[in-house]
């Protein structure tokens, strides 16, 4: 797998974010557990998490750097699905604490697919995926007017190359501030 | 057949009658092999420079079309015993007869006071020893393309007893650039691959367009402002506008087959998408499908009264056929796998398709009721057919995997499942779509 700069960051970003909470996650990090569902996830949810480290303690809070790197601005879905895992509700938590402090602020959440799907169903499936982090992010108190959403389909990967990580690490909703 | 075996049984019935063949030359292009019939034609002569080139260039072009249909091959025109000139005025059909040529092309261009050349062809069935068909064109020496592809279209329609594809034009996406912010810019071509060009600057993200019945406009998918929405663009004027104004994102345009609808996938609360279709005069929309799951990829019956589209309301993406008011929607897919980009051949009788299964997809084709799946080709990636006019080519494209990133490349096949070939594009392509013949 080719990793340009940016990715490396990125994927360096996610492995400091995975050690934060390395006592609910898999192992096989980012990728594999967006391939897993709410049930493979057990644990004790992340009130330790949230006091353990900020990734980024440079940040100016209610910045958009704070937002990515302290927050965590992505969750992943599984093959074919909309359905936000367990995971991904603990970012969402997170996103909607942190969403509610700054209100000034609003997002975009954009939906991606992997390759592994037809152009118009891919479209439609990362709409279904936005919508289900916006719905998430609303009954978690986030006003809807400050949440729009988008679909990019399989148009703009995060990782390239064509294998199982990276089509995991490409089904995802990124919620993007404005 | 072997092409020496016909060739025998056609010398040997020769000598029993020449008026028997008087339909000999002709291809059953429904039989899944066909052996390519062996074809002369001769360079076009002119009595000038200019008409003199344009014949050449015309006879090269009529021969790239017919072979590439993968139905005749074109003989070495080393070969040719007779010279061009006169065999357009009396073909010696043995000389012709000696190389194994079952058709015989030839013609003259001629200047015209006014500017314009005057092209005229004549087709002969070298064993029957008779014209099949002559015409003769107008036109500017700039149009020779067009007259070329006219003459081939002819003689295919002649041969074949199908109209032909090669007056026509594909509009596709190009592709450049790194694959996680690729440039998809819209361009069109005609169905060789000549006369190409770019109608936007790649700027904003475009997918998914499909040609107007008319030709003058095309409806497509963009991104301005990151605001995806179906947008129309009149190649002639270079105009673009908006479809309507929708809250949310407007995708999978198609036009009616009288062009005077556009139907599309619209995206509804909740994130679901629903299939709509737009009266371009009236402007009104009507809702064809309402189901809370992904209903996408719509196209519709060449007779305008049923459309076909994707849904996964029955938890996995397949294929369905519902009325064109959107009444009595019914899947027609069963086997194994998932079955997407459904479109309805312009003659009425099959659905192409994409289908996935165990990792490879598929383009395949099977009747309106769901019956006679035929998967034509496999690959790592193939997706998006689309119908050559006459029902009987598809195009799509494919992606594969690569050290230096991923490529797309269009590609062209006989429903068959025989004749594969690229269209080769300046740089990578993908969501090809078919112009009908124009008119």
């Amino acid at each position: 797998m080719l990793l340009n700069i940016g990715r490396l960051k990125v994927l360096s970003l996610m492995a400091a974010l995975l050690l934060v909470s390395a006592c609910e996650s898999t192992p096989d990090g980012s990728s594999g557990s967006a391939n897993s569902s709410g049930s493979r996830m057990g644990g004790k949810n992340g009130a330790g998490i949230e006091s353990g480290a900020l990734k980024n303690p440079n940040a100016k809070p209610g910045s958009v750097e704070d937002f990515v790197d302290n927050v965590g601005d992505r969750v992943w879905f599984g093959f074919d699905s909309a359905e936000v895992n367990e995971e991904g509700r603990a970012t969402l938590d997170k996103q909607a604490a942190w969403l509610n402090e700054y209100s000034s602020v609003s997002i975009t959440v954009e939906g991606h697919c992997d390759e592994r799907g037809t152009r118009e169903y891919n479209l439609a499936l990362g709409q279904k995926r936005a919508s289900s982090v916006k719905k998430y992010l609303i009954a978690a108190g986030v006003p809807a007017s400050r949440v729009e959403t988008v679909s990019y389909g399989k148009e703009r990967p995060e990782a390239t190359g064509s294998s199982e990580e990276t089509w995991a690490q490409n089904r995802r909703g990124v919620s993007v501030i404005k | 057949m072997q092409p020496i075996l016909r060739f025998l049984l056609i010398c040997g019935l020769v000598l029993i009658s020449h008026q028997a063949f008087a339909q000999k030359l002709r291809i059953d292009i429904t039989q899944g092999v066909v052996e390519p019939i062996p074809i002369a034609i001769t360079k076009m002569g002119g009595s000038d420079a200019v008409s003199a080139r344009v014949g050449q260039d015309i006879s090269k072009v009529i021969a790239q079309d017919l072979e590439r249909s993968g139905l005749f091959k074109a003989i070495d025109p080393n070969s040719f015993v007779q010279d061009a000139t006169s065999a357009h005025a009396a073909p010696r059909f043995p000389d012709w007869r000696v190389i194994n040529a079952q058709g015989l092309v030839t013609g003259t261009v001629s200047p015209q006071g006014d500017g314009r050349l005057r092209v005229e062809f004549r087709l002969w069935d070298v064993f029957a020893e008779q014209q099949m068909n002559g015409m003769a064109y107008f036109t500017v020496p700039q149009n020779w393309r067009r007259i070329a592809h006219i003459v081939a279209d002819a003689i295919y329609k002649r041969i074949t007893g199908e109209e032909g594809y090669f007056d026509t034009r594909i509009v596709y996406i190009s592709e450049s650039g790194a694959e996680n912010r690729r440039a998809k810019r819209l361009a069109i071509m005609d169905q060789d691959g000549e006369n190409h060009r770019f109608l936007t600057d790649g700027r904003a993200l475009i997918l998914t367009p499909r040609f107007s019945p008319t030709l003058q406009e095309i409806t497509y998918l963009a991104y301005y402002n990151n605001k995806p929405r179906v947008y129309l663009f009149n190649i002639d004027s270079g105009r673009q506008e908006v479809l309507g104004d929708f809250p949310g994102m407007t995708f999978a345009p198609r036009f009616s087959p009288d062009g005077k609808k556009v139907v599309f996938s619209l995206i509804e609360d909740g994130g679901d998408s629903n299939i709509f279709a737009m009266d371009l005069r009236t402007r009104r929309t009507n809702r064809l499908t309402n189901h809370p799951s992904i209903n996408t990829a719509p196209s519709y019956s060449p007779d305008g009264s049923q459309v076909t589209f994707e849904s996964d309301r029955g938890s996995s993406q397949q294929i369905y056929v519902m009325s064109s008011e959107g009444a009595n929607p019914h899947r027609i897919s069963f086997g194994s796998g998932r079955y997407g980009t459904p479109v309805w051949s312009p003659r009425g009788d099959l659905i192409a398709f994409t289908k996935q299964e165990g990792g490879q997809f598929y383009i395949g084709v099977m009747r309106p009721d769901g019956s006679g799946e035929r998967l034509i080709t496999q690959a790592f990636h193939a997706e998006g057919p689309t119908w050559a006019p006459n029902g009987r080519v598809l195009m799509f494209f494919k992606e594969r995997p690569g050290s230096g990133g991923k490529t797309a490349r269009l590609y062209s096949i006989d429903i068959t499942g025989h004749n594969e070939r690229e269209i080769v594009t300046p740089l990578d392509g993908s969501d090809p779509a078919w112009s009908p013949l124009i008119p």
